[in-house]
């Protein structure tokens, strides 16, 4: 495997960092959309996220990488008897890319061209959201993707399963994964039902101050001389991000969100007119995440307020009147809302 | 040894020296200028520069993705009876040169592709029933023969490329210079081991803040281009040479800003393209300064002249007809792009899919044959159900948005007029099925009164039923056909705005009476309008026109017709004159 630029080598980008890392604790936050700056390491942040999750547990041979003791289960898991012995094996968590100009074939799996070419049998050959399920779906420039995709994508999403009916084929298995979208607003702009599926949503800037941009250039030099002595260098603090997940994950359930706190959540989504409740949920469990990541046991509203901006910036409903970017109305209405 | 006379060596051969030193590291060079001689020669030289037998192809700009990125060689597959992967260009090239001509066309799809493969080393393939990841480095001479009207390259590929020049259109006798390519041999050996100074590193850094380079990206092409130098001239470090020919060569064509001249540091007069490279003259600079003040001048003497021309260019609002939306690329080609395949008869100008109908077919031959021995012609059995077809996403049609000023200073003589003008522009549309749609505003909101249609006789019903009167909430309708715009453009078509108003703007959005507020907001819609993008066509409707319209129409970008006394006929002209010549 190609050595993988070591999360916790990454300079600065604390907002991103964390919306990762809450999604990794409670992946029912939905996905995580990068926006920003060109050149801002968006990419690789996701992909040093791939080497610093703890491995997950999964029946052995399945090709959807179904839980041993999961709910959602692909046809073959669900058809073994309950009580019987299942091979289980700790898997990588799987962070998947979904590069632009993939064919839809690909992406939600085919008729395996070989093997009815060889022996004429007509077999499913899995996809991308098949080998995500559990996992990330990653797309970068994801503002690009092609429409039908999108369509497709919004659809799994939603659902947590992909139906397959095509070539003859009727197939359907879990998918269920965190969409992590990367891209720059200036190339074009999400539709809204796709923005919707983001859990979070971080902005992105290029750091300014010059003893950090010297310091990602240096970081960056010596992980292209020598990656595996980079790699060793920040082990340690990896293994520890590692650990403080493993730990919010044990902590997550037993974290309470007291009344106040989910009435302030309330009041902050009224104030911004964001449509629905997902935006208050998003907001509760972020803050949850957030909270057990600190390794306390209780929401408070500094853990509301380090969330909202994320939580709620993408659910905006566009103000022809306002020419304020999103941020600068979450922060404004947090200023209202939640004064310090 | 590079040589010793910096002036026999024009900065564009140094380019590509340097690009062919670390031709992967450096990611390539977007050259500006017309075909010519002297692009010829540059390009040639590239070519002899990089090392012997390394790949060299040309991309057209309007590459298909299965040639870009690779796919399912069908006829091979079909013969070995597995599969048999087919490498793209981008795949193709590791280790060598990909040369963009005419990069001015090419779409930001393909140029999010090729910087994506730039990005990761390597080419992510999931196509066609194939995954693999096949690894290649290469440089990039994107070729930009742009005037100006073209739509630029997607600055997607352009940030990820170190250099960046314009060959002056009039110079084909200039000379050039050519770095002997031994030398660029010896230097690609040593160019690994080279070590960036923290000096060199803190130098280009407060030249690009000084400059106000923002992109990381850049400063990491500005190290590698240092360290690129270093290597050709034979040093073992970076020394300051070689940051100033970085800041130079990198920097300098991206700044946005001049850099804040110092008192005790009078800036040089700024050379002239023909005058040796300032920081190519050791003594003199040695004793002035510190390190990051001489690097910095070096980048500003090779500042383009005209940055602040250029820079307000960049500052125009990026319009969404090059924004890279799936949909808004629709217009590229006649036939419109492909969006998939299903499975359909190939009929009424609908292309068949060869490779996705074999793909079809292929599973059933075995069964087929079986099931009927009878000795056929054809080596394939076809059937009916196996036949795929292509599905384009056809020239996206036009959709014309009306915004009526139904108020009562209009609604007594005009109301009829635009009306009837949109009659007649409908019968025009229906000819070139395109669409119409009509928004009126009165009293204290806007109404969408026809949604966009191409039916004559609905149109024509809602129109005759439009009734007039009230208030002039032109806010609250720009706001109206902004949202219907938007709406448009999120489904792929492409809408043209037409506002028949007099102006005289007096209730706000949220109903109440006041002229000035209900100004302002119809400025600020309007600066959104124009930041969609979006055609637009403001007709003035007063019997005396009025300044604030005018300002309006400048507001939105749009064209501004001040038609006093205009009948539907002279509307429906000027409507149909100024949508053409914008199309």
């Amino acid at each position: 495997m190609k050595d993988v630029f070591p999360f916790a080598a990454i300079v600065g980008q604390d907002e991103m960092k964390f919306a990762l890392l809450a999604t990794a604790v409670d992946p029912s936050i939905g996905g995580v959309l990068v926006l920003g700056d060109r050149g801002t390491g968006k990419s690789t942040a996701v992909r040093a996220l791939a080497a610093l999750l703890p491995p997950m547990s999964a029946v052995a041979g399945c090709r959807y990488g179904c839980a041993p003791d999961g709910h959602a289960l692909c046809d073959d898991c669900r058809a073994r008897k309950p009580g019987t012995a299942v091979d289980v094996r700790k898997v990588p968590v799987p962070v998947v890319d979904l590069p632009l100009g993939a064919t839809e074939d690909r992406v939600v799996g085919a008729l395996d061209l070989e093997r009815a070419l060889t022996d004429g049998v007509r077999a499913f050959e899995p996809g991308l959201l098949a080998r995500a399920n559990r996992g990330f779906l990653y797309i970068d420039e994801v503002n690009l993707l092609e429409d039908h995709l999108v369509d497709l994508l919004i659809d799994v999403a939603a659902s947590g399963e992909n139906v397959v009916e095509r070539e003859g084929l009727s197939v359907r298995h879990p998918a269920r994964f965190v969409l992590v979208g990367s891209g720059n607003p200036e190339e074009g702009e999400l539709r809204p039902q796709l923005l919707d599926r983001f859990g979070l949503s971080v902005e992105v800037r290029t750091p300014m101050d010059v003893a950090t941009r010297i310091e990602v250039i240096k970081r960056r030099d010596a992980f292209e001389r020598d990656p595996q002595a980079l790699v060793k260098r920040f082990g340690r603090a990896n293994a520890a991000i590692r650990r403080s997940i493993e730990r919010a994950r044990e902590r997550l359930g037993q974290v309470e969100v007291p009344d106040a706190v989910l009435e302030q959540a309330t009041h902050l989504c009224m104030k911004l007119g964001t449509d629905g409740l997902r935006g208050e949920l998003t907001l509760m469990r972020a803050a949850r995440a957030l909270a057990s990541l600190d390794g306390v046991d209780r929401v408070d509203v500094g853990h509301l307020r380090r969330v909202a901006a994320p939580a709620l910036r993408h659910r905006l409903r566009r103000d022809p009147l306002d020419d304020a970017g999103s941020t600068v109305r979450v922060d404004r209405a947090i200023g209202e809302v939640l004064p310090p | 040894m590079i040589d010793a006379r910096p002036d026999s060596i024009s900065d564009e051969s140094l380019v590509v020296a340097l690009l062919a030193v670390a031709p992967a590291a450096l990611g390539g060079a977007w050259v500006r200028s017309g075909a010519g001689p002297v692009r010829d020669r540059l390009v040639e030289t590239l070519r002899m520069s990089m090392p012997p037998g390394s790949p060299w192809r040309r991309l057209p700009a309007q590459i298909d993705d299965e040639r870009l990125l690779g796919g399912l060689d069908f006829s091979a597959t079909l013969s070995a009876g597995r599969r048999v992967l087919q490498r793209g260009v981008l795949a193709l090239c590791d280790g060598g040169t990909v040369v963009i001509p005419m990069a001015e066309r090419l779409g930001v799809g393909t140029a999010a592709r090729i910087a994506s493969v730039l990005d990761r080393g390597e080419v992510a393939l999931e196509r066609e029933g194939l995954g693999a990841s096949l690894t290649t480095r290469f440089a990039v001479l994107a070729l930009d023969e742009g005037d100006g009207n073209d739509a630029p390259v997607p600055t997607t590929l352009t940030d990820r490329l170190a250099f960046r020049f314009e060959l002056p259109p009039h110079d084909r006798d200039r000379p050039l210079g050519v770095v002997d390519p031994g030398v660029i041999e010896a230097a690609r050996q040593r160019w690994a081991d080279i070590v960036v100074t923290d000096e060199c590193l803190t130098a280009l850094c407060l030249t690009a803040e000084a400059l106000g380079v923002d992109s990381l990206r850049a400063l990491w092409f500005a190290q590698a281009a240092a360290r690129a130098h270093a290597a050709l001239v034979g040093a073992p470090t970076t020394a300051e040479s070689s940051a100033a020919v970085a800041a130079r060569l990198v920097l300098a064509p991206r700044a946005t800003r001049l850099p804040p001249q110092r008192d005790e540091d009078p800036p040089e007069p700024p050379p002239s393209a023909d005058d040796p490279p300032p920081a190519e003259e050791p003594p003199a600079a040695e004793t002035q300064g510190t390190l990051e003040d001489r690097v910095v001048a070096a980048a500003a003497a090779a500042i383009p002249a005209g940055l602040l021309a250029l820079l307000r260019d960049s500052m125009k609002a990026p319009s969404r007809a090059n924004a890279g939306r799936a949909g808004a690329a629709a217009a590229r080609a006649a036939r419109g792009r492909p969006i998939g395949v299903h499975p359909g008869m190939p009929k009424g100008g609908v292309p068949l899919d060869l490779v996705a109908t074999l793909r079809a077919a292929a599973p059933w031959q075995r069964v087929r044959r079986r099931l009927d021995p009878r000795p056929l012609k054809t080596v394939l059995r076809l059937s009916r159900d196996d036949l795929r077809v292509r599905r384009y996403l056809s020239r996206s049609e036009t959709t014309t948005i009306f915004l009526v000023d139904a108020s009562g200073s209009t609604a007594l003589n005009r109301l009829s007029e635009a009306k009837g003008a949109v009659e007649l522009l409908l019968a025009d549309c229906y000819v070139r099925r395109d669409r119409v749609a009509v928004v009126a505003f009165r009293g204290t909101g806007a109404e969408l009164v026809l949604p966009p249609t191409r039916s004559l006789v609905r149109a024509k019903r809602s129109l005759a039923g439009l009734p007039g009167g009230g208030g002039s909430p032109l806010a609250a309708g720009l706001a109206t056909g902004l949202s219907l715009v938007d709406a448009i453009v999120r489904s792929g078509g492409t809408p043209t705005l037409v506002v028949l108003t007099d102006g005289r703007a007096n209730i706000a959005r949220d109903g109440t009476p006041g002229r000035a507020r209900a100004e302002t907001e119809a400025v600020q819609v309007a600066r959104q309008i124009a930041l969609c993008g979006a055609r637009a066509l403001l007709i003035d409707i007063a019997p005396r026109s009025q300044p604030f319209a005018s300002q309006l129409a400048g507001s939105m970008r749009a064209t501004y017709l001040a038609l006093p006394h205009a009948g539907a006929e002279t509307l429906n002209q000027a409507v149909r004159a100024a949508t053409a010549a914008r199309a």
